[in-house]
């Protein structure tokens, strides 16, 4: 199956999903970068080159390991995990970062910008910038900037500039809006490095291309290592770039299921979460430049979104999602705030691995569903990134005191010394 | 009448006409209408009436906080229609719905062009809708005698504008420059080399828009555009001086 073949439908579009939907002044850069991807794809050399950028910078290919404490304790299929939590900067981003870096070379374009939720996208942008030479500018939703510090931190060490965004619900969306505005401006001398598989076209494709190495890795390395493929393959989906990425290695076989995990926040019915497809809250849309499932109502705005791990709190899915759900080729389930946070402890207890809390959406329902699978049947778990990021969120979650009184300690240490 | 009969009659007695906005329900609909009169008092030839949105990426932070508040205080499409048809039965002026596609997505394009004839609208822009997406809404706004308003800028290729050329009814909104609504723009040479260009792909009036401001500016268009589209201006006008203040501003505009 090559969804990207668009020879006999529409450039750009999913079944009925996808698109460019852009102001008219953004037309010329959106047919300029479609032009230099085409371009790109097309040489074996880029591919090669980003490979050999990937090892040598951030340590690619990424292992497979394999769980087996945590199998062997629920008793049923053995559970693996790909370990995209390796990766410099600490998830999955970087891959689409890069590879949008050395895109940008060929553009010619000296400034980039990126949106980001969790902070991660933005963190390996500022870190690309800084290797590159660009500008960089990062937006970022107050209410983000506020829970991931630490990225925050940083991407302004690293020479980017942070802009908190106070429009809307100051997360995700708002950032995306934010980065658009710029965009429109600046596109002259401007990329914008959009972090996951949505937007307008060819970024959906383009992100899918850059993170399809994770998928291929994957595969090779479960024949290898394990000397099979695996059963189900599980992802948490945000945008679902990670997910892309992954699910590409086993596209064409009919017998590996795969699972999209969607962010549940608060549950069903609680229209505090972010499932766009595993819940029943979402119709389809146009925003943001592409036509998906989105979180709206009935006259067409977006409603609110929640999520505990920021990097899933979004209105929209990746249209190539929206397109294979309904084909019956990517199952979606919502994992939620209280379940991520068990599975996260289960985790970290029983394996010594703390999954990022995006990607900890997986393993919830890859732990949910091994129990009643076969010891012989396997489990792979894209582990996105890692969850350091997420410490003060975890502390809060886990309501660590020891944790509280060092924050303590150190806003006491920070107020009594002299300005 | 449509809208290019329209704006050429107008044009008889005024070469440069002019082309206002309104965010729906922002302050409020009582201080919509309040800005309507006065501007329909100084003589604005077009009003364009926009439907918040949720995601308005193309406005600059003043329109954005105009959406905002307005559906915050939970304006509804509904009630932006019932307004329009309020607003096209009080005052003379041609009224255009402005807006994002998202709105008429999701009622679908024949009632959403159906509910823009039944409250007196002229037409409509949707700034985030491509005309490669538009045929459909195209055919429907055809047949029901309503105009989609084509968006031209200074980005577009002489093959882009030819394209766009061939699918504009009534007027063409030319984007004075790049980014979002709101900031001003600097009127030169490129504004009238954007329009001569414009002129070469379409034959209905060019309206020219984006951080339009001043006397000015107006005194800068005359001669090369029909109409001079303000949006941002009269808002910030409003929310620091009122009714005295947008008056004041519309009187000097149009003297
Ligand atoms: C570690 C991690 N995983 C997943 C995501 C979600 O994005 P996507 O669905 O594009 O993989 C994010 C986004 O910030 C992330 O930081």
């Amino acid at each position: 199956m090559d969804i990207f073949d668009f020879s006999d439908g529409r450039e750009g579009y999913y079944g009925e999903y996808g698109g460019v939907f852009l102001p008219e002044i953004l037309h010329s850069t959106i047919e300029e970068l479609l032009a230099c991807f085409r371009e790109c794809k097309a040489d074996p050399k880029f591919w090669k080159d980003y490979v050999t950028l990937l090892q040598n910078y951030s340590g690619r290919p990424t292992p497979i390991t394999h769980l087996e404490n945590l199998s062997r304790q629920l008793g049923g299929a053995q559970i693996y995990v790909k370990r995209d939590d390796l990766n410099h900067t600490g998830s999955h981003k970087v891959n689409n970062v890069m590879g949008q870096g050395l895109l940008c070379q060929r553009l010619g374009k000296r400034r980039v910008i990126a949106e980001t939720g969790a902070g991660q996208h933005g963190f390996a942008t500022a870190t690309m910038a800084a290797k590159f030479g660009y500008d960089c500018r990062i937006y970022m939703g107050a209410v983000d900037v506020a829970r991931q510090r630490p990225n925050v931190f940083w991407m302004e060490n690293l020479g980017a500039e942070v802009i908190a965004v106070e429009d809307g619900q100051k997360t995700l969306k708002d950032a995306v809006n934010e980065a658009m505005r710029d965009w429109v401006t600046n596109m002259a001398d401007t990329h914008y490095i959009l972090g996951t598989a949505c937007g307008p076209h060819p970024f959906p494709e383009m992100v899918s291309w850059f993170q399809s190495i994770i998928g291929i890795e994957a595969r090779e390395q479960m024949l290898k290592q394990v000397g099979r493929l695996p059963d189900r393959v599980y992802a948490c989906v945000g945008g679902g770039s990670n997910a892309m990425g992954i699910f590409q290695g086993f596209f064409d076989d009919d017998n590996i299921e795969l699972i999209g995990c969607e962010a549940g926040g608060h549950g069903v019915g609680s229209y505090m979460h972010s499932a766009r497809l595993a819940y029943d809250d979402a119709s389809v849309g146009v925003a943001q430049g592409y036509k998906t499932y989105f979180l709206q109502n009935d006259q067409g705005n977006m409603n609110e979104t929640h999520s505990v791990a920021a990097g899933l709190d979004y209105i929209g899915i990746n249209p190539i999602f929206s397109y294979l759900w309904e084909q019956g080729k990517v199952r979606f389930e919502a994992a939620t705030d209280s379940e991520v946070k068990e599975a996260l402890k289960l985790t970290m207890r029983t394996e010594g691995l703390i999954p990022a809390l995006e990607s900890t959406h997986g393993f919830v329902t890859a732990i949910k569903e091994a129990p009643s699978m076969r010891k012989d049947e396997i489990i792979l778990i894209n582990q996105s990134g890692r969850g350091d990021k997420d410490i003060f969120t975890i502390a809060d979650a886990l309501d660590d005191s020891k944790w509280k009184s060092f924050i303590g300690g150190k806003a006491d240490q920070y107020r009594s010394e002299p300005d | 009448m449509g809208l290019q009969a329209y704006i050429e009659k107008r044009k008889k007695d005024k070469e440069l006409l002019v082309m206002a906005h309104v965010v729906c329900g922002y302050p409020s609909f009582s201080d919509n209408m309040k800005e309507l009169e006065i501007m329909s008092a100084t003589g604005v030839d077009i009003v364009e009436l926009q439907f918040p949105f949720s995601e308005p990426s193309a406005d600059g932070p003043l329109f954005v906080k105009a959406n905002e508040e307005s559906l915050k205080s939970g304006t509804t499409v509904d009630q932006c229609f019932d307004f329009m048809k309020q607003v096209s039965e009080r005052f003379s002026f041609k009224v255009l719905m402005m807006g994002y596609y998202n709105t008429a997505f999701r009622m679908g394009e024949e009632l959403f062009v159906k509910r823009i004839k039944e409250a007196g609208g002229s037409g409509y822009i949707l700034p985030d809708l491509p005309v490669e997406e538009s045929s459909n809404l195209h055919a429907i706004s055809e047949r029901e005698g309503i105009e989609p308003i084509i968006l031209m800028t200074p980005t577009s290729s002489d093959k882009r504008l030819a394209k766009l050329g061939e699918a504009s009814r009534g007027m063409v909104y030319a984007v004075a420059r790049k980014g979002v609504t709101g900031s001003k723009t600097n009127m030169s040479d490129d504004v009238i080399q954007l329009v001569k260009r414009c002129r070469q792909h379409t034959s209905v009036p060019i309206g020219v828009g984006f951080g339009i401001s001043s006397k000015a500016d107006m005194d800068f268009l005359r001669g090369s555009a029909d109409l001079a589209i303000v949006g941002t201006a009269a808002l910030k006008i409003w929310e620091e001086s009122r009714e005295d203040g947008l008056t004041k501003f519309f009187e000097e505009l149009m003297a």
